[in-house]
């Protein structure tokens, strides 16, 4: 390589270097190491594990992280559960035209804001809201039925946000699955339960991890909806990083909140990667 | 397996319904003559996209300040966001799928990275990262570099930071199918590089150009979670509408979002017909 080409490829490799350089990796050691800083005294702060302490020691924080690590994974399951007859139904049942329908009719809410979802369902659910309406409209509940602002609420709102994002991948690997193999697992006697678990399943394996993955990040990452159908029930991990950030300008204790998460996440990716032999790689290919 | 139940016929067709129900409602009663976004109906009216204030005591979504300068402000990032994003994009797939380097897996591992961090995680470090670059500076220099802090330019820099992955991987991607015998054949005829790039390349690569900066116009419109950490007092649109959110709006909140899913859907059939194109 002559001095010229080693420039010109220095110059195009610079803006990729700025970019990973000044947003990726140094904020990220940024907030490692803030995160081992702890206060001493007023704006005096030293190396220390105290953020981390802090953690284990107050119940909320863990408890809260707890919490937001058990339901999203609850909310991946569901996701999983629902989304597969449907993912199915789009590979091996619908043709023409009707699929390619079924495909788009799928997409088309999430091109629209999550604030918007978010809205309609606070519309459906809340204690003036449509459903409580209806309910009494026919006479199943005799007074306003508030419906938002519970567990059950925070689930439903993030298992649809997360629906997309399971069926794309589980139809992708669903299609390739040979029709025949199914027929040779019934033709040897296979009962309907028996070739799903043993012949689909196992096929469709590498979407399954994907579609998951996905969706289990974007669930532990989620604010708004969270804050927003949880109300004071919410108690999601993101708002307690937002609130040592924003509201008590605490931020090496939100600091070390964010490499939680961080851990959190790739934790259980890794976690999932291992349980079922897949590897990071094909992984992404296959969303 | 090719016979479908009814049973599972309907489970489809209640999984639809489910799927459209939230925005249905959010579109419908953006009409409802009514003070606040629920039932019952009390009659169509246009007052909360038009209206001045003097029915409900409250104006519509563009008759009122505070909506139209949100909107404006998240014109004010999508659109740099959109074009840094595509510029960059298109370098970036440039040393992606044309050069060779010692490190190049590396750095396209590395290029995915910003997509598996939490976007609340990607906002407090840059927030965190900027902030001690601002004192630092405001120390040897004694003046304060406002655009470091909170407000418009660090919210562009966040959204940039995982954008830039997506606008790379669609640039990259359509780069991968280009035929370099096309450029070769314009070198031989006696073109220079700056004209075989302006006049055989880049018409090429121009539908993935395009279809870049769509997404990324949509992705900064919608982005909530990064925004959050990094903005100051120019609040786009997803910061304002969780604000009225929590505390209780007017179906003017309908409004804006029967707009956005208007806007959107453009955005999206756009960016579908061109993909297509690319096809």
């Amino acid at each position: 390589m002559n001095p010229a080409q080693r420039l010109t490829l220095f110059l195009l490799m610079a803006p990729a270097i700025l970019w990973l350089g000044l947003l990726i990796v140094l904020p990220h050691v940024e907030i490692l190491v803030l995160s081992f800083s702890q206060r001493v005294a007023p704006r005096v702060y030293e190396f220390g594990l105290g953020n981390y302490l802090e953690f284990f020691t107050e119940p909320l924080y863990w408890r809260t992280f707890a919490r937001t690590a058990i339901m999203s994974i609850m909310v991946t399951a569901i996701t999983l559960v629902l989304a597969f007859p449907i993912a199915m139904y789009i590979a091996r049942v619908a043709q023409g035209r009707l699929k390619a329908m079924l495909l788009l009719l799928c997409l088309l809410p999430f091109w629209v804001s999550e604030l918007v979802r978010t809205l309609g369902w606070m519309m459906l659910l809340r204690e003036t809201g449509i459903i409580s309406y209806l309910l009494r409209l026919t006479g199943l509940a005799s007074q306003p039925v508030e419906l938002l602002y519970n567990d059950g609420a925070v689930i439903l709102g993030l298992v649809y946000g997360g629906l997309l994002f399971m069926i794309v991948p589980l139809a992708n690997a669903l299609e390739s699955l040979e029709p025949s193999v199914v027929e040779a697992g019934f033709d040897l006697g296979g009962s309907r339960f028996t070739v799903l678990r043993r012949i689909v399943i196992p096929h469709a394996m590498p979407g399954i991890v994907a579609g998951s993955i996905i969706v289990f990040m974007l669930t532990v990452g989620n604010f708004a909806t969270p804050v927003l159908l949880g109300g004071k029930n919410g108690l999601w991990f993101t708002e307690q990083i937002y609130a040592q950030f924003i509201t008590r300008f605490n931020w090496p204790q939100g600091a070390a909140f964010g490499i939680l998460l961080l851990l959190l996440s790739s934790a259980i990716v890794a976690a999932g990667l291992r349980l079922t032999g897949q590897s990071l790689g094909t992984t992404l290919r296959q969303a | 397996m090719n016979r479908p139940s009814i049973l599972w016929k309907l489970y489809i067709a209640a999984f639809y319904v489910f799927l459209f129900a939230p925005l249905l409602v959010v579109a419908i009663f953006a009409f409802n003559a009514s003070p606040f976004p629920s039932p019952p109906w009390k009659g169509f009216t246009l007052e909360w996209f038009i209206g001045n204030g003097s029915v409900f005591g409250k104006p519509g979504v563009l008759m009122d300040p505070i909506w139209l300068t949100t909107i404006g402000n998240s014109f004010k990032i999508a659109l740099p966001v959109a074009l840094l994003a595509v510029i960059i994009g298109t370098v970036n797939a440039w040393v992606l799928e044309r050069a060779e380097f010692r490190g190049k897996t590396l750095l396209a591992m590395m290029m995915l990275w910003p997509l598996v961090i939490p976007g609340v995680v990607l906002g407090i470090s840059i927030l965190a990262f900027f902030s001690r670059t601002a004192n630092g500076l405001e120390d040897v220099l004694n003046t304060d570099i406002d655009s470091l802090r909170p407000g418009l330019p660090l919210v562009i820099l966040g959204q940039l930071s995982f954008i830039l992955t997506i606008a790379t991987l669609i640039i990259a991607a359509r780069l991968r199918k280009f035929d370099r015998s096309l450029e070769e054949a314009a070198l031989d005829l006696g073109a220079s590089r700056t004209r075989v790039l302006r006049t055989v390349t880049l018409p090429f690569l121009q539908p993935a150009l395009i279809g870049a900066g769509l997404v990324a116009l949509l992705m900064s419109f919608e982005n909530f979670n990064t925004t959050l950490m990094l903005v100051g007092s120019d609040p786009p649109l997803p910061i304002t509408m969780y604000g009225q959110m929590r505390e209780g709006a007017t179906p003017a909140i309908n409004a804006v979002s029967l707009m956005l899913m208007l806007g959107v859907g453009g955005i999206a059939s756009i960016f579908a017909l061109t993909s297509k194109a690319q096809q």
